[in-house]
């Protein structure tokens, strides 16, 4: 048990006896299952902090601060409360929280950082909570409240009980404690355990739940006519065949866009498609080749200003017995959430609403006060489930769509994108390439050099990130290409691809050098810690586990017939991460048939929700390695919907085993981790299976190996 | 605009649309079951799939006018009490991440078990290829619907 100083501010206490929500008794179905009892939802709560309130029945309703993109924050984050103020899981109503920052710290879905920078609120939020009910308890009894104790709410001591639910009235009036106790991991009851998604049953019976499910009366539909070319302007447009159409109630232009306003989405959509735009195409409009032939150069060009540069690489270079210099080149990706961009706005002389889906809402909140020239405190945010994120959602370009056209038509308006328009108005993962550079002398690796160049990348490496400081001669360089082509983070920023380029980098230094792949990165993390050079940017010992513990788990050594492995790690978003892959040929071609992921993320909160990340990271960065690239010619993207981009299906899908490392550290992030290692591990498989090594993405396009 | 009669998840309903309109947004628009979703347009990742008649269909491509007679079936009418033998297997396996696409996989699976109740794996992953999950639950996708099978 560890005691701490509370610093949630009286705001988010807001000691209210909070009175009727209604007074309607809506039934609840409780714990997911149609056949368990339905109980009543209380009319009345008391609000003892900004995260929870409780009924005099003993439920307790936990409001989910954090946006849920897919990443399980809506049960992970309230499971942290739920824990500390020590209540059933059975007895919890999770409801997602509107934007709130004065209650609230982070309200983000980004970096993997919901629960690692939410921890200590969260906890914090519950233990004082609890403490506030045992000094209600302690106050009516006239005892005092260091003799009583709190479990599954219900107070006892001095040989007396009486449930959360009884003093909850009275909680919700006593002082904020100035210090609280939190619990010892080993005590925890609900952290830890399988706990199913608080939304699992509106999911599988369809009940409104997404951005593009919410509606009000008297609102219309908006399509967005977008330029079709980054750098294309809007010269001028005909909208006679549009207003032709049934439902298209309007047609307003704004900024080089146009809106179409209608009573259905469809109708929104045909008036879309029947626009004729005049597109002014004399502005900067890029092509790949552009961008592949600039990013090449830059690969060769010495920078001024080095990430890191350790020891003397030009010397160790020069001494070398052998250089092994590669190049790894990776495309534009749209994010390809599978719920389209989406935004509800509804701006009046009083107020801005806005509703959707955003992993941003207090950016989207100050930018759309700035576009509108209202205050923020004018403009409330309420976030939906969203169909995926991935860090599309991330950029509130949509929900400022949505609330401009709403002030210009003055009506409550829904912006839908098509998928033609999520695809081709994206703000993408960039292209970017890199060169490895390992010089040999006397079978060692003597200097290790890396220049990346990105695409608008400030930073396209992670210089303090494994070799570093596991070598003498170390230098990193960065080059960005500035570009119009709207770009921004998607699933693991720059390591989403990086780590594929360093780890299939890595397996063929180690290959050339005659050494275990697994032993060559293990010496290297032995120098690390025994003699670092320079500054050392990740937890060695962590690393080294993580490596150990996916060896061990594939059983790395041993050979199977027919089987080829592969093996990366990379370390992300906090979290520690190695990866087994196993390759089988099926008819001459290569078949990944399992991946062994071994993880040290710290405390794993909730292991049912964590499976599912680690899964879905890995199977995502094998899916977008082997399938994913977007091209543009003149500034137009060659993709526009799902038969001309071609994701992961279910039969191309490996089994994935996950292994968390024991852990009672503070969590650390798992939306993102897993995806980095799965694109080195596959190629690294793939090169043991065929004597092939991958230099681009997406795989597929190797016809050497895929025919 | 023509008036057209729908039966959906049992209930007859009226509305009047373009004949042109796909089926999806004569749900969602007009009748507010949002259970089925928009995902691409063109048939092709299968979030918006429905029953016609019992088989699976994909409702952004079926123009109202193409519905005729057929019975139509939502994720809302798929059991009355929410207790399909899929439902409760995506419960049991907790497969949803974002959930988005998890209806039209429902749909989609059920149509397949109509047909075949026991269906081999491959079988699973042949019928299941046109539906995507961005955030790949396949492997969960899989399994419950290997569980419902094999309890039916």
């Amino acid at each position: 048990m560890s005691i701490v100083k509370t610093t949630v501010d009286r705001r988010s206490f807001l000691k209210v006896s909070a009175l009727s929500t209604g007074g309607i008794v809506l039934g609840f179905n409780w714990a997911c299952t149609p056949q368990e009892a339905v109980r009543a939802i209380p009319s009345e709560w008391f609000d003892v902090n900004a995260f929870l309130k409780i009924a005099a029945n003993g439920m307790v309703t936990i409001m989910s601060p954090n946006p849920e993109i897919g990443q399980n924050v809506k049960t992970s984050m309230p499971m942290i409360i739920a824990e500390e103020l020590d209540v059933k899981w059975e007895d919890v109503i999770v409801e997602q929280a509107p934007l709130d920052t004065d209650a609230f710290k982070r309200q983000v879905a980004g970096g993997s950082q919901s629960i690692r920078q939410g921890w200590s609120s969260l906890r914090m939020a519950g233990a004082t909570a609890k403490q506030m009910l045992i000094n209600a308890a302690a106050k009516q009894w006239g005892v005092d409240p260091s003799g009583l104790t709190a479990s599954e709410g219900v107070i006892s001591g001095n040989g007396k009980k009486i449930t959360y639910g009884e003093i909850a009235a009275e909680a919700a009036n006593v002082p904020v404690p100035e210090e609280v106790k939190l619990k010892d991991p080993k005590d925890f009851k609900i952290i830890g355990t399988e706990r199913r998604n608080v939304d699992l049953n509106k999911i599988v019976t369809g009940q409104p739940l997404f951005g593009l499910d919410h509606k009000v009366d008297g609102m219309l539909y908006s399509v967005v006519l977008r330029p079709p070319a980054f750098g294309a302007k809007l010269k001028s447009f005909d909208d006679s065949d549009t207003r032709q159409v049934n439902g298209v109630q309007d047609v307003v232009q704004f900024g080089d866009k146009i809106a179409v306003l209608a009573t259905s989405t469809w109708a929104a959509i045909k008036g879309q498609r029947a626009l004729k735009p005049e597109w002014d195409l004399s502005g900067q409009l890029e092509s790949t080749s552009y961008h592949d032939e600039t990013m090449r150069n830059l690969l060769d060009t010495p920078s001024e200003e080095p990430k890191r540069n350790d020891g003397n690489v030009k010397r160790a270079f020069a001494e070398a017995d052998k250089v092994i210099e590669r190049t790894y080149e990776a495309p534009f990706l749209p994010h390809n959430t599978m719920e389209p961009m989406n935004f509800f706005a509804n701006v009046t002389a009083e107020k801005v609403e806005l509703v959707g889906p955003i992993q941003t809402p207090e950016w989207t909140r100050s930018r759309v006060a700035k576009l509108l020239e209202r205050e923020e405190s004018e403009v409330s945010i309420d976030m939906t489930r969203m169909g995926g994120g991935f860090g599309r959602r991330l950029y509130g370009d949509f929900a400022l769509e949505a609330a401009e056209i709403s002030s210009m038509i003055n009506s409550p308006v829904k912006v839908v994108f098509t998928r033609e328009d999520d695809m081709t108005a994206g703000t993408y993962r960039p292209g970017s390439k890199y060169k490895f550079r390992a010089s040999i002398k006397d079978g060692q690796m003597t200097g290790y050099h890396l220049v990346g160049a990105g695409v608008n990348m400030r930073n396209a490496t992670r210089e303090n990130n494994f070799p570093a400081a596991s070598l003498d001669n170390y230098l990193i360089e960065s080059h960005n290409l500035q570009s119009n082509i709207t770009t921004g983070a998607w699933r693991a920023p720059i390591t989403n691809f990086l780590a594929f380029a360093e780890q299939s980098f890595i397996d063929e230094v180690a290959i050339e050098l005659g050494q275990d792949q697994v032993q060559f990165r293990l010496d290297l993390f032995e120098r690390a810690l025994s003699n670092p050079v320079g500054e050392v940017g990740y937890d060695v010992e962590k690393f080294m586990g993580v490596v150990k513990l996916a060896a061990e788990k594939s059983n790395w050594t041993e050979k199977k017939d027919g089987v080829y492995k592969g093996f990366s790690a990379y370390y992300s978003h906090n979290t520690y991460v190695a990866e087994v892959a196993e390759v089988v040929m099926s008819g001459g071609t290569p078949k990944v048939q399992k991946m062994i992921t071994a993880i040290d993320c710290g405390i794993v909160v909730n292991p049912m929700g964590a499976i599912n990340q680690v899964q879905g990271g890995v199977i995502d960065g094998i899916g977008h390695a082997m399938y994913g690239e977007l091209t543009f010619e003149a500034g137009v993207p060659q993709s526009k919907n799902f038969d001309q981009y071609r994701l992961i299906r279910t039969s191309e899908v490996p089994d994935v085993e996950v292994h968390f490392v024991e852990s009672n550290n503070d969590p650390t992030g798992l939306g993102e981790p897993s995806l980095p290692p799965a694109g080195g591990a596959i190629a690294n498989a793939i090169h043991a299976a065929t004597g092939q090594r991958f230099y681009q993405q997406p795989f597929i396009k190797e016809k050497v190996v895929f025919g | 605009m023509a008036i057209f009669n729908l039966k959906v998840n049992g209930e007859n309903h009226q509305v009047d649309v373009d004949p042109d309109t796909p089926i999806l947004w004569v749900l969602r628009d007009n009748l507010d079951l949002v259970g089925t979703k928009f995902g691409c347009g063109i048939a092709q990742c299968g979030a918006c799939t429905i029953h016609l008649d019992g088989t699976a269909a994909r409702s952004c491509s079926v123009p109202i006018s193409q519905v005729g007679e057929a019975s139509v079936t939502t994720i809302e009418g798929l059991s009355e009490k929410g207790d399909h033998p899929l439902q409760e297997a995506w419960r049991e396996h907790d497969v949803p991440q974002c959930g988005y696409c998890q209806a039209g996989q429902i749909m989609n699976a059920a149509s397949l078990l109509s047909k075949n109740p026991s269906p081999s794996d491959q079988e699973i992953e042949s019928a299941m290829y046109g539906n995507l999950c961005r955030c790949t639950s396949y492997l969960k996708i899989k399994a419950a619907i290997r569980t419902a099978a094999d309890q039916a």
